[in-house]
């Protein structure tokens, strides 16, 4: 998709490149507003003033997938919620990245039972796993900036070969 | 297992009047993903035009099986999964549940322990209906409501934090009492929540109750007669905004309310305006009750000394081998509860939410019920929207104040 298949493995032009656009990756990632469950309020508190993600770029919630580039998967997924959840994650564009918010959202917590998926990773590719039940918005935002960290040493041409 | 299931707009047609079929109305689906259902609801809509005729919940997206999980785990136990239920009152979740398990096995309660609960359930009253504030002030974009409502809420959840070491999910009423005693900072930190509240909830009144914008989007809108919400078993603030007067902690006194002295505002326009207005003064009245309590908040122990349900403390471990019996066999097989059945009710910002326990003679519920209040509260939703626009149903849906969490369970 995108830069990544143009650019290939060009050597020094494009380390150089690879910097800027994964700079401008991270400063403006946009992520989606797709609350579950109690993790949600704890996005929104993580939105709101004491905590203000907008110090990372990241204030602005788009209710549509298609102009968001970040997942966070905030709460329990049921199962009957698991193929709208995947067909969210499909209507993004790339590139994308997902959050595993809380322990539901990473393991199924403490609902091992019929009706939760147990992880969101058996339906979506998960980047980052935050912990907690639910986790402090510090986690969150400690999430995200580990989401950043990884965004900014991606090489094109590991997305390439991937993709 | 793991078969996945989706559901088209298809299968609902049947739901919906002969003109949908026809093609002379749209049938349009809002959610699970919207960012004004406050969660995962869904509704299927029939418009015709911009004018909402038939208007279908789907819930069941956020199921998770809280009840059957509960009935593989004791008594002490089982009180985690009720935090996740209502994730907005946690405190009363708890209470509910513990009501219900010391009125089973018959365990009392100390007075300090009884006054506290009233204070952290009320304070959790007041957070629930800040996040309730803040959201629906997003939905009909007052931003502004949104970040100031939060910046209080967090106060709340500080002290939350500083007595039972988690923000949200708290835990911390156990069945004979609480988990421990508050810290010494607690009144100190309750003081100064009481010092600022008044003032800012003058604040968000004086942008929001006289505000044309927001009287434009209110006033009317959504209107809930008194025969029709109890018909549908409404309760709480919805109920209350529709002239009926009845809020459990008048009607059925527990905990002690009777003790305190607050009024239940009542309304009788039964509108979303009317809605705002029993929350806005909801708070008011529940700080009125946090400030009685502190202020008569007596001495003494927090749990009861009933050893075969309530574990000894720390410090008789060490001395005493009954202690360090009673503590292994309470932690390891739990308590045995006898063969009834009862139904013990609280009145949570959504209204009333009940718990059914039936035990059999083990130390693990035989079946827990939740009737929660968001779920017949929604149950009302599609009579009234009819006839209203579909950025009215934002407006009616904020103000019903659901809880999936709560619907589903």
């Amino acid at each position: 998709m995108g830069v990544e298949q143009k650019l290939g493995n060009m050597g020094v032009v494009t380390t150089t490149l690879e910097s800027v656009v994964n700079w401008g990756r991270t400063n403006a990632m946009w992520p989606m507003l797709f609350g579950l469950a109690c993790c949600a309020i704890e996005m929104m508190s993580a939105q709101s003033s004491t905590y203000d993600m907008s110090r990372f770029g990241m204030e602005l919630m788009r209710a549509s997938p298609r102009q968001s580039d970040l997942m966070i998967v905030a709460g329990r997924v049921s199962r009957k919620m698991a193929p709208v959840l995947r067909r969210l994650y499909d209507q993004m564009p790339e590139p994308k990245w997902v959050i595993a918010m809380g322990d539901c959202a990473s393991c199924g917590g403490v609902f091992n039972n019929y009706a939760i998926l147990q992880g969101v990773d058996e339906i979506v590719p998960v980047d980052v796993y935050v912990a907690g039940c639910p986790p402090r918005p510090e986690a969150l935002i400690h999430g995200v900036m580990t989401l950043h960290e990884k965004v900014k040493a991606e090489k094109f041409k590991d997305l390439a070969q991937i993709k | 297992m793991t078969e996945l299931q989706e559901v088209t707009v298809d299968q609902y047609r049947h739901l919906v009047s002969e003109r949908a079929l026809s093609g002379e109305t749209m049938l349009l689906n809002m959610g699970p993903q919207h960012p004004s259902t406050h969660g995962v609801l869904r509704l299927l809509l029939e418009l015709d035009g911009e004018i909402v005729i038939n208007c279908i919940p789907d819930v069941g997206y956020l199921h998770t099986g809280i009840e059957k999980n509960m009935e593989a785990k004791t008594y002490q136990k089982a009180e985690v999964m009720t935090d996740r239920l209502d994730y907005m009152n946690t405190m009363g979740n708890n209470l509910a549940y513990v009501m219900a398990v010391e009125k089973l096995v018959d365990l009392d309660v100390p007075e300090r322990a009884l006054v506290l609960r009233v204070i952290l359930t009320e304070l959790q009253r007041i957070a629930s209906h800040l996040v309730w504030l803040g959201t629906s002030g997003l939905d009909l974009a007052a931003m502004s409501m949104f970040l100031y409502c939060f910046r209080e809420r967090e106060q709340i959840l500080d002290i939350f934090e500083l007595v039972s070491g988690q923000r949200m999910m708290t835990t911390y009423f156990r069945p004979g009492g609480l988990w421990r005693d508050v810290p010494v900072e607690f009144e100190a930190a309750v003081r100064d929540f009481i010092k600022i509240f008044p003032k800012r909830v003058d604040e968000y009144e004086s942008l929001l109750t006289k505000n044309p914008l927001f009287l434009d989007r209110m006033l009317g809108i959504g209107k809930l007669d008194a025969a029709t919400a109890l018909s549908h078993s409404v309760t709480g603030p919805m109920l209350r905004a529709s002239g009926v007067n009845w809020d459990l902690r008048k009607a059925r006194p527990y905990m002690g309310y009777e003790q305190y002295d607050f009024n239940v505002p009542t309304h009788t326009e039964g509108d979303t305006y009317a809605r705002y207005l029993v929350r806005i003064q909801e708070m008011r009245e529940s700080l009125k009750i946090v400030v009685q309590a502190l202020n008569k908040l007596p001495f003494g122990p927090v749990r009861s000394d009933n050893r075969k349900f309530v574990p000894p403390p720390r410090s008789e471990i060490g001395v005493s081998m009954e202690a360090l019996i009673h503590h292994f066999k309470l932690w390891t097989e739990g308590f045995p509860a006898p063969q009834a059945s009862i139904y013990s009710a609280v009145e949570s910002p959504r209204g009333e939410l009940g718990v059914f326990l039936e035990g059999d003679g083990g130390p693990k519920p035989y079946r827990v019920h939740m009737r929660t209040p968001s779920f017949d509260n929604l149950s009302v939703l599609p009579k009234i929207v009819k006839g209203h626009l579909v950025a009215d149903l934002v407006a009616i849906l904020s103000s019903t104040d659901i809880v999936l969490g709560d619907i589903d369970r």
